[in-house]
């Protein structure tokens, strides 16, 4: 099945399980995505793999990091309708708190939205979203759905 | 590259039991590749399940985000000589260009600033040369409380 086919399967039926099964690193972090009237979220399930300190302990920052970089592209796709995914140009993670070891949320903000690239803040929240542990800016390239393959 | 002596083995080999202290370093398989102080290198292979796009088969950012962040704990402890409880305050990674799927990834960084609450780090990801980046990333980290371990102890433990 492929990406397109997927987006709007997961559209009609508002499971996006399969969706988050496609991408085999985002599978790797068990991520969810919830989408509720047109509000969309992200968790991420406490895993003992996902610990950076075990002293803490607290979550490691790359893993806190791939979620965030995963769920801005899944924002994205969700969002928009991409016809391919969309491809991280350059992506700035604040950590303002450290990770405890329980779930992980996250909220998208989308702060700008042009023609060929967009730009998202991401937070990553545990207890409250008032109370971010990270929160990343990324640019993303968008890759217009009506420009075939192989095309200039 | 040059043969690696005896000595820097064993070292590699000390440096490699901290690398894996984190569980989520252990499960993407980091290994230590080389310990210099301006320059740590680590290591983390291509696996299946680390693909970030099903089409080309590229290993997810995420993956190189964790690589660098790993890289540079370690650039930091080997210019301080120990380990100091400390944590990312700031990361920044630009993607120059895509990982060649089915090959490994390596991480390279450099502490080049050091304070007593402040760490000031560089590096980049890439497969052949870091003259040739698939990845730069620069990152500030914060140190926190708790002991300050000396090498002898970290490496006897």
């Amino acid at each position: 099945m492929n990406l397109n086919d997927v987006l709007t399967a997961s559209r009609a039926s508002r499971d996006w399980t399969p969706l988050v099964d496609l991408i085999p690193y985002a599978r790797f972090l068990n991520m969810r995505i919830e989408v509720k009237g047109d509000q969309f979220g992200a968790s991420l399930p406490f895993d003992q793999k996902l610990i950076g300190n075990p002293v803490l302990p607290a979550l490691h920052g790359g893993a806190i990091g791939g979620f965030l970089e995963c769920t801005g592209l899944f924002y994205l796709l969700w969002h928009m309708d991409s016809a391919d995914l969309p491809k991280t140009i350059n992506f700035s993670f604040e950590f303002l708190r450290s990770g405890r070891p329980e779930d992980v949320y996250a909220n998208v903000f989308m702060v700008k939205q042009g023609q060929r690239v967009a730009h998202l803040r991401i937070e990553a929240w545990q207890s409250s979203p008032d109370k971010p542990i990270a929160i990343g800016h990324g640019n993303f390239m968008l890759k217009p759905a009506t420009v075939s393959e192989g095309s200039p | 590259m040059p043969e690696q002596s005896l000595a820097d083995e064993l070292v590699v080999q000390k440096w490699q039991q901290i690398t894996v202290i984190s569980p989520y370093s252990r499960e993407l398989g980091l290994t230590l590749h080389s310990v210099q102080p301006e320059w740590c290198v680590i290591k983390v292979p291509y696996e299946e399940r680390l693909i970030g796009n099903p089409k080309t088969r590229v290993i997810h950012g995420g993956v190189i985000t964790a690589l660098l962040d790993s890289c540079y704990g370690l650039a930091i402890f080997v210019r301080m000589n120990k380990l100091r409880g400390m944590a990312t305050l700031d990361l920044r990674i630009d993607y120059l260009k895509p990982a060649t799927p089915g090959r490994d990834i390596l991480g390279g960084a450099v502490c080049y600033k050091l304070n007593n609450e402040l760490a000031f780090v560089r590096g980049c990801a890439y497969h052949d040369t870091p003259d040739d980046p698939i990845a730069t990333s620069a990152a500030i980290f914060m140190f926190t409380g708790g002991p300050v371990i000396s090498l002898e102890e970290a490496f006897k433990a």
